[in-house]
């Protein structure tokens, strides 16, 4: 089979199990008998070997094999899960990763067949099959908690009696509800139909039809069954509800009253013949009785659900409610949460943002026809263009909410990362993370993991301190790494935080002399921003032993470049002894934003509006200066000026007297007061790349066409403050 | 250098080149990397960027960076003429556009008429020059806009 146009899917799909099981093997660790990881962990192994298997990729279908052995003895409560299962089984989660990885580059897994972990993971099941052989012998007497062989009884214990229970309560309920039709509450107007067809020699017959629990198919299979008995009668009911069915909202088996002339052998000849189809049981429909027998298996259902109860485990309260009556099943089923969805290829993606971006721009080419020719221009041509502007808006928002993705699916492998940092560096530490289901541009999401990497292995080898340290300080034994993302305006911050040593500024200065970097003198003068700054120039590294989680000098200077390719920033604020915090601040979008346009000198700019607070009118007199600097008191807050004019290199073209136009704009706690020459209003542009031949400028992050062809800069308001 | 080498009738290699003027002199530039020239249009200005960086335009909903040939070869700033084009050039995906005084023809010049330069041309900076060609009994300065661009040529 030519596989190879799978492999995307194959590849994303493997990914997405890969991550859902760091994330519940890690949950095991935590609680080694939750029933619901457990079989999550099961089906995500089970369809990652199905997959492999499918692919044609023996070395990962062996290993998923094993794996799933495992997973399967600790299901059945043969296995207790230990730390160094859980150790072996991130591994194996590495060695998968491989695979992929492998994959994605080149269509082929590798040679690497992983013996050696395939035998550790072998070996755990060599332990369970020693300690499976007591296992029942605990059962058998009974006294599960009492058994020698510790752990594993006391799982095994409670497993094996609620499969039992379940066993047990089934049967029982099959007896009276194999034919389940009999639970139908039939209605008067099907009464009436009853009747009417028995005056035409039609029999009522109640059939329960039951799928094959392999199907996967069920709805069609479901249709077939009705076609078949359309063909020689009509169905008059049907629980659940046709409608349900061909949505496929029901168990594996459903139930029908059926009018026919001919014997119910035939009719049920003729749904077996449908494949897929495991039974198929009905009977006469006599009116009376069926209503009496509903009463009697109503309470049958309740004692079986009660017995099998005991055995508190999903498994058996599925089965319960499977035995129960109809209306219980119809609840389980309900619609599925999960939310349908379609993969795009991001290249579909930015060509219909391309033509979104232009639509916006010839928008704005209309209203500016529109509003150079006020005297021809009429009402409903006004109208028009208010209306295309909504349109174009919401168009835009909505195209770029399919490009949002929640950061979740990067920072998910993070406590992972600790976890196997902590182990490696012998710190003890834990990872608190926030705001997963903060939303970012799916390019920026794909870049970030990397430096939120860096940061956290830098804040748990750098940032924490030892044990002992620890103690001196009066802090807590185990170290405490936070990871907290949220949006702040157009803006979203991740920040990662530990309460760890803090930055030793002298101890940095004293690293940045040794190096050569600055001079003694300049040492003295520096302040602690600037100090703090050096960390992040290429090869720095001050850790005094290399080791191989980080302090190779490769790391805080690529989370600034690549952060800054994303047109986002990177601070540090940090109290010696007490902590450090980093703060990453990172547009939220990266096409079109909402801006002020400007004029300064003549030219026209576009200034981010999500940084601007308020807009004031200033008497010139009302400038101070404070240390050669140019600031304004306002409303209980000094401010300093920024005059673009001085900026960008040109002459203001207002009288020097006249009342200053500032933009209040905003950063973290960061004020600064823009001042401009005029405002023309609000705007929503496109931003344009200038491409490389035109150096990079702090100030300017870009351009933008306005609606009469001219190209306006772009000023990015947070590099002024 | 990507020149459209095709055999000659006679045999011989040649390539094509745009023929600009700037003040008096002409000067070629290899037609396979000229995308499109328009005249001369609005120029938005960019604060901080190098002197020989006019500033950006519009072609056609991209926005391109205009330079001067003119000052980023030493000479001076000329004045504005009708005869002036901006000649957009393509190189490695990214497009810049180049203002000359005057665009006259295409040439084709064959490559044993092109003479390597080791002595100073007369104004412009002979590091910029893959060579001189000879045409018709003139003269013409071939540029090599990798080294005029600062691009490294792959």
């Amino acid at each position: 089979m030519d596989v190879s146009q799978y492999l995307e899917i194959f590849i994303d799909e493997a990914k997405e199990h890969l991550e859902n099981l760091n994330t519940q093997i890690m949950n095991l660790e935590q609680d080694g008998e939750n029933m619901d990881t457990i079989n999550e962990i099961f089906r995500a192994a089970h369809s990652l070997k199905g997959m492999a298997g499918t692919m044609g990729f023996k070395n990962m279908q062996t290993l998923t094999h094993d794996m799933e052995n495992v997973f399967s003895e600790v299901r059945n409560g043969n296995v207790k899960v230990s730390s160094e299962m859980v150790d072996v089984l991130f591994q194996c989660l590495d060695a998968l990763d491989e695979y992929v990885t492998n994959i994605q580059q080149t269509a082929d897994e590798g040679d690497n067949d992983n013996a050696a972990l395939i035998k550790a993971v072998n070996d755990f099941l060599a332990a369970s099959e020693n300690d499976g052989e007591k296992a029942p012998q605990s059962t058998a007497s009974s006294q599960a908690g009492g058994s020698p062989t510790a752990g594993a009884g006391a799982e095994e214990g409670n497993a094996p009696s609620a499969d039992g229970g379940a066993q047990n309560g089934n049967p029982n309920g099959d007896s009276n509800g194999k034919h389940k039709w009999k639970e139908i509450k039939i209605g008067n107007v099907e009464k009436g139909a009853i009747a009417d067809a028995a005056k035409e020699g039609l029999q009522a017959y109640g059939i329960s039809v039951y799928i094959q629990e392999s199907c996967l198919l069920k709805a069609a299979r479901a249709f077939l069954v009705f076609r078949a008995m359309e063909e020689i009668g009509e169905v008059i009911l049907s629980v659940p509800s046709v409608q349900d069915i061909e949505d496929e909202r029901f168990d594996k088996d459903f139930s029908v009253i059926y009018l026919t002339e001919e014997p119910l052998n035939k009719v049920l000849d003729a749904i077996k013949n449908v494949s897929e189809i495991e039974d198929a049981v009905g009977d006469v429909v006599n009116l009376s009785e069926g209503e009496a027998k509903e009463e009697g298996d109503k309470a049958s259902g309740a004692g079986t659900g009660a017995g099998s109860g005991s055995g508190d485990t999903s498994a058996s309260k599925e089965k319960s409610q499977a035995g129960n009556a109809k209306q219980d099943t119809k609840k389980v089923m309900g619609k599925p949460v999960v939310n349908r969805t379609v993969r795009v290829d991001i290249e579909k993606l930015d060509s219909l943002m391309n033509l979104v971006s232009e639509l916006i721009i010839s928008k704005n080419s209309l209203v500016s026809v529109a509003s150079t020719e006020i005297g021809t221009s009429s009402l409903a041509f006004n109208e028009q263009i208010e209306y295309l502007e909504s349109v174009t808006t919401s168009l835009h928002e909505s195209v770029m909410k399919v490009r949002m993705v929640p950061i979740e699916s990067v920072v998910t492998k993070f406590p992972r990362m600790i976890r196997d940092l902590s182990k490696k560096l012998d710190k003890k530490m834990e990872l608190y993370m926030t705001g997963e289901d903060t939303e970012l541009d799916r390019t920026v999401v794909d870049e970030i993991g990397d430096p939120l990497m860096h940061l956290l292995r830098n804040s748990a080898d750098h940032g924490l301190e030892s044990a002992e340290v620890r103690a001196q300080r009066g802090k807590p034994e185990v170290g405490s790494i936070f990871l907290d993302a949220y949006q702040d305006g157009n803006n979203v911050v991740i920040e990662v935080k530990d309460d760890g040593n803090g930055i030793d500024v002298e101890a940095v200065k004293a690293k940045a002399i040794e190096k050569g970097k600055i001079t003694p003198e300049q040492a003295e003068t520096m302040t602690e921003k600037e100090v703090i700054d050096l960390l992040f120039q290429p090869s720095f590294s001050t850790a005094k032993q290399v080791s191989d989680v980080s302090g190779r000098g490769v790391g805080l200077d690529v989370v600034k470049s690549k952060i800054e390719s994303l047109s986002g920033e990177v601070e540090v604020s940090t109290k010696l002894g007490e902590g450090t915090t980093f703060t990453i601040r990172l547009p939220l979008t990266l096409a079109i934003i909402q801006t002020l346009m400007v004029i300064v000198g003549g030219e026209k700019y576009a200034i981010s509006l999500g940084s601007i607070q308020t807009i004031e009118s200033i008497p010139v007199d009302e400038v101070k200066t404070v240390q050669g600097r140019e600031v304004i008191y306002l409303r209980g807050n000094v401010i300093p000026l920024v005059r673009l004019t001085k900026e960008l290199g040109v002459e203001s073209m207002n009288a020097p007297d006249a009342d200053l136009l500032v933009l209040i704009a905003k950063k973290g706690d960061r004020l600064a007061g823009i001042v401009v020459d005029e405002m023309i209003g609000q705007m929503e542009i496109v931003i344009k790349s200038m491409g490389k031949f035109i150096g990079k400028s702090k100030l300017i992050s870009g351009a933008t066409i306005l609606g009469n062809g001219e190209v306006a800069l772009i000023l990015d308001a947070n590099a002024m403050i | 250098m990507d020149r459209a080498y095709k055999p000659g009738e006679d045999g011989k290699t040649f390539a094509q080149y745009v023929k600009v003027r700037m003040d008096k002199e002409w000067f070629g530039i290899s037609i396979a990397m000229v995308e499109n020239i328009v005249r001369l249009q609005r120029i938005t200005r960019v604060p901080g960027s190098e002197f020989y960086i006019k500033g950006v335009i519009n072609l056609r909903g991209k926005v391109v960076p205009v330079m001067s040939l003119r000052l980023k070869m030493g000479m001076e700033e000329g004045e504005e003429q009708r005869t002036n084009r901006i000649i957009i050039l393509k190189i490695d995906g990214d497009e810049i556009g180049v203002i000359v005084d005057e665009v006259r023809e295409v040439v084709t010049i064959p490559d044993e008429d092109v003479e390597k330069v080791y002595s100073e041309s007369s104004q412009a900076n002979a590091a910029y020059l893959l060579g001189v060609g000879k045409l018709n009994g003139n003269l013409i300065s071939l540029l090599d806009m990798y080294e005029v661009l600062g691009v490294k040529q792959q």
